[in-house]
């Protein structure tokens, strides 16, 4: 039986009333009174040097309130990078700086010079179109080995070159790598490209900054993920903002993907600028402005090789990889292929021995930075990928080659040798259940319906592990980051019995609202009507690093359930003085407080309202009130994973490829909603079909963005997609948090690229065409019929 | 969006009139028109509205047992008025874009802006139809001069599409993935006097006849006819979407596959 409340029950999404009606509150539906708008002037050009910005024809023009450029920042700090990287030589990255307003240089199309503030946004943006720009263009930096080449056009003068970090991991491993490289019986090569993705969340970004004259207090309201990180990175580093005097408010947010992790400088700009107008100023980003201003994601060029013994087992695997940065550091940029990446690269296998490195890159490019699964889908696409290509090569199932090679069940806790331990996991049982719903044992039937209709079909497997609830702040500051990644929560009980649950996590779409409260309902054995969800706003929310990593359930959860527990425990003290019990005969059940092994009992809102009325109270022992807050750092990361296995059906005169079913079998341990968790997993899968056959960010040579609108960008749209088959069955509880839960957020857009691509290859060497052993991402009906055909 | 001024006529000589103002442009369903404007790439100081004039709506036939298309009437009524009439047309125009873009846009304003990629300019030529404007006749084989150019005159109003009805005919469209405009698209029309084969998204010059492919299947209506026929990838559009070579191979694939579905 289905449960009907509390962790396991696919309660319905409260917050999804609103947003389908229309009644939902994003960041541009805030207008503030005596409101100004932005129009950010952004660079035409990739690359160019500014040798004078003419504003006086704009600040004439009517309802021109004031025209900003660099020369109004000075003084002002860049927008920080949160994660620094040390090389393989113990040097930091180089970290040049990114501008609020472009200073003496351009460095991508996009890149912002000049902003105008008017009282309408038309008259800003005519008064934008009157600014005189002068500027000498430079050559675009583009290619990434070609911009690490000797005399290659500088991205930052100031740098040495084009270079960020030449980064090594496990760097003592590099020579017995190599060894066991040059050693081993079998080694499987392959060159690929993670194709650079924009993210496009429905609502594109948008700020309001809101100065007060009277109190001198700043109000910012952003299109976040992540509120307090905003508040932290732009008071303290950029505009010299106490937390105190600066609030940051998130509401609604229309989807992410990663890319409202960042603090951008259009919120910077509206901040510093509402104090110079004195009056609020808000911006919003058309669609246009969005594919050229929000960090890109992926975008890396890599070499992977495998090596095996004669048993085909895995003995190595050495991976070189250049990533793109784009022209600035963004916020989490240098972790991304680093830190998630590396770091993932056993995968679920038994390879002693690993090495990858990885050379970041300045590029006259928008800067990349995470985007749904950010390094981890990078690393189990190559991996995934390299693999399926071993099988091909020794001639074995592949499904049988990473079984060979699997951390068998009785392995875990299992150190991998790039320093992460997984806790739990079985990856035979979700191979083995992925294979089961995806019908492979008459595949070959539905492949010779194909071949009749003149069409090739292909099955392609992948198995996926993520590391993420992310995750210990002792270890991530020992990586780099600048930043704890604990998480926080309040639970007000009010005086009534209802809950407010404040939490420093922040939703943009993903179900917080319905699920945080079955996991408080659940531990009160209340209603979960009775719980609601506070977040977004830093003012009434602790302190808390917001949402990305699949990291809300597993941490901000486990803050929920601290501060829970504390609560039932002083609810436990109020109930035993209230039934002249021991404390610790009392039980909580169903939302009564009993005496074990008596009838005598109390509910639940008695006790809520004694605390708050405390006429009949232990006030000797205990304050009044019933709220309690929690941090909760974990000690590990979590380790979802799944087998993912994809059905196409290739035309072969034309190259199209049709994706006839997905089935995806995930391992997230223990499941709060399964519906939400379900849906993740659709809108993952359907992200990650995207990036195999669809999505290309693409520049030419000049810096030029080619795919700048959906007219040339190509979001996966529902006829895109099968039906997918879900399952979350196979569960290994997480061993170190309160839920045993893992996150279940991005596994849909890693697993899925390399089951795609797998899957299309597979369906062209089944058709004779076995001179294709790779085709890049996206793999679209001309790249498809350009492999088949040889060109 | 800049400001503009906006009229709506009720007939064809007061569009006629209203258009020969300083900077005065056509709107029929805007859905070209009105996105180049928001994003300031047009700026005409004047729309005139062609969506009020009832003589440029709606589908008949004439005597000549033509079809006849008022050149405001949007694609979805052209789908459903021509599908018993003229099936391939009727695919074409159901084909076009998504149901808004079907319910606001006109075949006259897809013809007047002719882009390289769309699907009437397909349908128009390969079924030899007349465009008939305010001021005049024009063959389909004189009115398409490259991509986004055409016959007509600034200010000339695309009032009515004739189309002779063929024996057999298929539309084959392959979607460029982003924007669902063809990628190319091939039409084919067989009448008793010989076959047309118009071609659109593929070539740098806009739609044209493959006029291999009509003699061969003029003389044996058949996909084999075309077997060995190929088509240069010269001349042919190469983009992220597809090279030169891709496309020519597309023009004769779905040449084939429209001969098969006729
Ligand atoms: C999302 C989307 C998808 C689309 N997909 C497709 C597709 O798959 N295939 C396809 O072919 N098209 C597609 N289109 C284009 C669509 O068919 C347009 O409707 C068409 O190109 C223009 O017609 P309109 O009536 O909207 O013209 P408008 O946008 O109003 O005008 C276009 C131009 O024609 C002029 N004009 C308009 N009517 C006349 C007239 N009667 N006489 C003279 N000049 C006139 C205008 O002055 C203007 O220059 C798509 C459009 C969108 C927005």
């Amino acid at each position: 039986m289905p449960k009907d409340g509390g962790i396991g029950a696919s309660s319905k999404r409260r917050e999804d009333v609103r947003f389908l009606t229309g009644r939902g509150r994003y960041t541009d539906d805030i207008n503030l009174n005596n409101q100004t708008y932005a129009w950010f002037l952004r660079s035409e050009v990739a690359h160019g040097t500014i040798n004078a910005i003419d504003t006086s024809a704009a600040e004439a023009m009517d309802g021109v309130v004031k025209v900003f450029t660099a020369r109004d920042f000075e003084g002002v700090g860049g927008v920080p990078c949160g994660w620094q990287v040390t090389d393989r030589f113990g040097n930091p990255m180089k970290e040049p700086k990114h501008p609020v307003l472009a200073e003496g240089k351009v460095r991508h199309v996009g890149d912002p010079i000049a902003v105008v503030v008017a009282e309408s946004e038309a008259q800003a943006r005519d008064a934008a179109e009157a600014i005189a720009v002068d500027i000498t263009e430079l050559p675009a930096v583009m290619d990434m080995k070609a911009a690490l080449a000797d005399g290659a056009t500088k991205v930052h003068d100031d740098l040495d070159d084009n270079l960020c970090y030449d980064w090594g991991f496990v760097e003592e491993n590099r020579e017995a790598v190599d060894a066991a490289i040059a050693e081993a019986a079998h080694v499987t090569t392959l060159e690929l490209t993670n194709n650079r993705l924009v993210a496009n969340p429905m609502e594109p970004r948008v700020a309001v900054g809101d100065f007060n004259p009277g109190t001198e207090d700043y109000t910012l309201y952003t299109t976040s993920q992540n509120p307090h990180v905003i508040r932290l990175l732009m008071g303290a580093f950029v505009l010299g903002i106490p937390e105190h005097k600066l609030r940051v408010i998130a509401p609604d947010v229309g989807g992410g993907f990663g890319s409202k992790i960042y603090h951008y400088a259009e919120e910077a700009f509206v901040t510093f600028a509402s104090a110079q107008v004195r009056r609020p100023v808000k911006w919003t980003s058309t669609r246009s402005e969005a594919f050229i201003s929000d960090a890109h994601g992926r975008d890396h060029v890599t070499k992977i090789e495998l090596a095996m013994d004669a048993d085909h087992n895995f003995t190595a695997l050495r991976c070189d990889t250049y990533a793109n940065m784009g022209a600035y550091l963004s916020t989490f940029a240098p972790s991304i292929p680093t830190w998630l990446h590396g770091t993932l690269l056993a995968g679920n296998y038994r390879t002693p021995l690993i090495y990858t490195n990885v050379k970041a890159v300045f590029t006259t490019t928008t800067p990349v930075d995470a985007y749904r699964g950010a390094g981890r889908p990078e690393a189990t696409f190559q991996l995934e990928r390299v693999i399926d290509k071993a099988a091909r090569e020794l001639g074995v199932d592949p499904a049988e080659l990473r079984r060979k090679n699997f951390i068998k069940p009785e392995e875990f806790p299992y150190q991998t040798p790039v320093a992460v331990v997984y806790d739990t996991g079985n990856y035979h049982a979700t191979l083995d259940k992925g294979l089961e719903m995806a019908g492979v044992d008459t595949f070959e039937a539905r492949c010779a319906e194909s071949a009749a209709n003149g069409k090739l079909r292909g099955l392609g497997i992948a198995h996926f592990i993520e590391a993420c609830g992310i995750a210990p702040s002792n270890l991530v500051g020992q990586l780099g980051a600048r930043a704890g990644l604990y998480e926080s929560a309040t639970v007000r009980v009010n005086a009534t019995g209802s809950i407010s649950v404040m939490t420093g996590s922040h939703s943009h779409g993903q179900g917080h609202e319905t699920a945080f409260p079955q996991v408080v309902a659940e531990m009160l054995g209340i209603d979960e009507g009775m719980v609601e969800v506070v977040h977004g706003d830093t003012a009434n929310t602790p302190m808390g690093m917001g949402t990305y990593g699949s990291r809300s359930i597993a941490v901000g959860g486990s803050a929920m359930v601290r501060a829970t527990e504390k609560i039932i425990n002083k609810a436990k003290k109020i109930a035993a003085h209230l039934l002249e019990a021991s404390e610790a005969d009392i039980e909580l059940a169903d939302g009564q407080f009993s005496v074990a092994g008596t009838d005598k009992s109390v509910a639940w809102g008695d006790v809520t309202l004694a605390a708050y009325v405390p006429h009949n109270y232990p006030l000797e022992d205990i304050e009044p009130g019933l709220e309690e807050t929690a941090f909760y750092d974990p000690s590990n990361f979590t380790y979802p994973s799944g087998a993912y296995i994809c059905e196409v059906e290739v035309d072969p005169d034309t190259g199209k490829v049709e994706v006839l079913g997905f089935t995806a079998a995930d391992d997230f341990g223990n499941v709060i909603n399964p519906m939400i968790v379900e849906g993740q997993v659709h809108g993952g899968v359907a992200q990650g079909i995207g990036q195999a056959l669809l999505e290309n960010c693409a520049y030419d040579e000049n810096g030029q963005l080619l795919s700048g609108s959906y007219m040339d960008y190509t979001m996966p749209r529902a006829d895109d997609l099968p039906m997918f088959e879900v399952d979350h069955s196979c569960i290994t509880p997480c061993t170190h948090n309160p839920l045993g839960v893992k996150g279940c957020g991005e596994a849909g857009a890693i697993g899925s690229p390399p089951a795609v691509v797998n899957a299309v290859i597979d369906a062209l060497h089944r058709g004779g065409h076995t001179h294709v052993t790779h085709i890049d991402m996206p793999l679209t009906p001309s790249r498809v019929w350009a492999a088949i055909n040889g060109q | 969006m800049h400001n503009f001024e906006f009229v709506k006529p009720g007939t064809v000589a007061e569009a006629a009139a209203a258009l020969t103002g300083e900077e005065a442009q056509a709107l029929g369903g805007g859905q070209t028109l009105l996105p180049t404007m928001k994003q300031r790439l047009a700026a005409p100081e004047t729309l005139v509205s062609l969506n009020g004039i009832a003589e440029m709506k709606g589908v008949c036939s004439n005597d000549a047992g033509e079809i006849c298309v008022g050149g405001g009437t949007p694609h979805a009524v052209v789908s459903r008025e021509t599908a018993s009439s003229y099936p391939a047309l009727s695919k074409l125009a159901g084909m076009i874009g998504d149901p808004a873009v079907r319910n606001r846009g006109t075949i006259g304003g897809s013809l007047a802006n002719n882009d390289p990629a769309a699907c009437y300019p397909a349908g128009v030529l390969g079924s030899g139809a007349t465009i008939v404007t305010n001021t005049r006749e024009i063959a389909a084989d004189d009115y398409f001069q490259g991509m986004f150019t055409t016959a007509l005159e600034e200010g000339e109003i695309l009032t009515e599409v004739r189309f002779p009805v063929p024996e057999k005919a298929d539309w084959q469209k392959f979607l460029q993935p982003a924007s669902r405009f063809s990628l190319v698209g091939v039409f084919v029309a067989k009448f008793a006097d010989g076959v047309r084969v118009a071609v659109t998204g593929a070539s740098e010059d806009g739609v044209f006849r493959w006029s291999e492919a009509e003699a061969a299947l003029s003389a044996d209506f058949s996909a084999g006819a075309i077997a060995g026929l190929s088509v240069p990838a010269d001349g042919m559009i190469s983009d992220l979407h597809g090279t030169g070579a891709y496309r020519a191979s597309l023009v004769k694939t779905l040449t084939s596959r429209a001969v098969s579905g006729a």
